[in-house]
């Protein structure tokens, strides 16, 4: 499986995986949330940010199920869903994941059949990653 | 000093196109290329101006000293893959409208039919935003089309036959066209529905072709234009399109992500133009996956926010229909090099020479990637 290749901006958002934690970058300044993590922020132009915990709630926004030719891992899951998550605080910071049965489960541990656009999850984390189930 | 019809395209050439051509990308380029000068009729010493994209492998330097062309003294690369496919014409055309060259080439060459498939390569990827998508098993860009594709059938109603009705438009003019991979090839409903998936809700038929070959065209002002051998296809307006907020393939961290690049290209475009979208004779719109048509329709005008899905209906893209696309069978049928096709096919409407001709079509519009920053082109024979 592909690990998160992090930057600059972005690490702090590992980190907080890494503990278990959904944490969203935010302006220090306005207060304005922004995804994915940037130097600056676009309203205020302000270089202070800090990294607001988030209730890991939130509903899909839209999915898809990818079918081979995939990288070996990925095709030994397939077919698997990749979500869109937007959160329930900011519906217009979404994220990308998958919808697993439980923590740490195959991506394709959720028949496909039984996603939908619009329904809540939430968040739980495994190896470092965030994943969502059913809520 | 005016934009408008400043210039003209005066010359087109291509090499075949294939799933598996012998010769490498730098000879493909060089045919391409000398085929469109000699198109034109204009000698490769008297080039002075350059621009491809920045995917493109093939240097300036490379094709400068295999062709022969002279002292070059404007030379650009656009960026974005399939989305800088016009904008290669448009740099030419504000370059050599400002004085700054007086014969431009533009190309693309591209072994993606034999040569590897980018999504594969896991070492050489961009941190951001791969790091927020890739881990998922979001890998190709058709993971990343079918998430916005998914989203805007869920929207606005639109359905898989709305897509088919794209993908049997481009295949229908395909069959015309014997210089097209699809042409001997055609394509039923029955075919489409029952494909296999690539990435739900897009099917293998929702995906564009994986095509070795090049092509080039040649663009002069319109003094020069005059005494070229071909007909002159005015660049009528150009324009680029990067939105405040746009995030490329992955465009789903803005208020709004169903309304992409082509909107923004859209607005100069129009602004800039003497005529309007009811005005289009035809159409060539970037076609790397069948969902990216309804959303440049109503980028560029075509219908309302929403109303992409249904204007396919009743035979709207095709031959005699509201407005015809991809006359050549376009990125889905006739080859996939990064929209290059879709601009000398273009030309070929204009010049009355097209397989699947137009009556008397005066104007034609070329887009080039939705869905990542884009760029456009107006093209007219009337000035
Ligand atoms: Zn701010």
């Amino acid at each position: 499986m592909l690990d998160p290749v992090k930057d600059t901006d972005g690490a702090p958002f590992w980190r907080y995986a890494a503990e278990g934690e959904l944490r969203v970058q935010a302006c220090a300044d306005c207060g304005e949330l922004r995804f994915p993590p940037r130097p600056c922020c676009p309203h205020c132009q302000s270089f202070a940010a800090e990294w607001r915990p988030v209730s890991g709630r939130g509903r899909v926004w839209s999915y898809v199920v990818p079918h081979p030719p995939l990288l070996p891992d990925y095709a030994a899951q397939a077919p698997y869903n990749v979500i869109v998550v937007e959160l329930e605080e900011a519906p217009r910071i979404r994220l990308v994941g998958n919808l697993v049965a439980e923590a740490g489960a195959r991506l394709d541990s959720v028949a496909v059949e039984r996603i939908r656009i619009g329904a809540k999850v939430r968040v739980v984390f495994a190896g470092g990653l965030p994943q969502w189930v059913s809520a | 000093m005016t934009f408008k019809d400043a210039t003209a395209i005066v010359g087109i050439g291509q090499t075949p196109f294939a799933k598996n051509l012998e010769d490498d990308e730098r000879t493909l380029a060089c045919r391409a290329v000398l085929a469109a000068l000699d198109d034109a009729g204009i000698a490769p010493g008297e080039v002075d101006a350059l621009a491809s994209y920045t995917m493109e492998e093939t240097d300036e330097v490379e094709l400068a000293k295999a062709v022969g062309f002279g002292d070059l003294t404007f030379f650009s690369k656009v960026g974005y893959g399939g989305g800088g496919s016009c904008a290669t014409v448009a740099h030419l055309a504000a370059a050599i409208a400002a004085g700054q060259a007086t014969v431009g080439v533009a190309w693309r060459s591209r072994k993606r039919g034999s040569g590897p498939r980018p999504w594969k390569n896991t070492t050489v990827q961009l941190p951001t935003p791969a790091q927020w998508t890739r881990p998922f098993g979001l890998l190709r860009p058709a993971d990343e089309i079918a998430m916005l594709t998914r989203r805007y059938m869920h929207e606005y109603g639109a359905t898989r036959d709305h897509l088919f009705n794209v993908a049997l438009a481009c295949r229908n003019r395909a069959n015309q066209n014997p210089a097209a991979i699809m042409y001997e090839r055609p394509l039923t409903r029955e075919m489409y529905m029952t494909s296999r998936w690539i990435s739900e809700p897009l099917c293998l038929f929702d995906n564009c072709l994986e095509t070795d070959g090049a092509l080039a065209c040649v663009v002069v002002g319109r003094e020069r234009a005059r005494d070229c051998r071909r007909r002159p296809v005015y660049v009528h307006s150009a324009a680029q399109g990067l939105p405040a907020q746009h995030h490329g393939m992955v465009n789903y961290w803005n208020d709004d992500p169903l309304t992409g690049p082509a909107w923004t290209a859209a607005r100069h475009l129009w602004k800039h133009a003497d005529f309007t979208p009811q005005d289009v004779d035809v159409a060539q719109i970037y076609d790397a996956f069948t969902a990216l048509i309804p959303l440049s329709l109503e980028g560029y005008g075509f219908c309302g926010r929403g109303e992409g899905g249904a204007f396919t209906e009743q035979g709207a893209l095709e031959t005699g229909g509201r407005l015809p696309i991809n006359t050549g069978g376009g990125g889905l049928s006739e080859a996939y090099v990064h929209g290059f096709n879709l601009i000398n096919e273009g030309v070929r409407q204009l010049r009355g020479t097209s397989t699947a001709q137009v009556p008397d079509a005066g104007t034609c519009l070329v887009t080039a990637g939705e869905g990542v920053p884009t760029s456009a082109l107006l093209l007219t024979n009337r000035s």
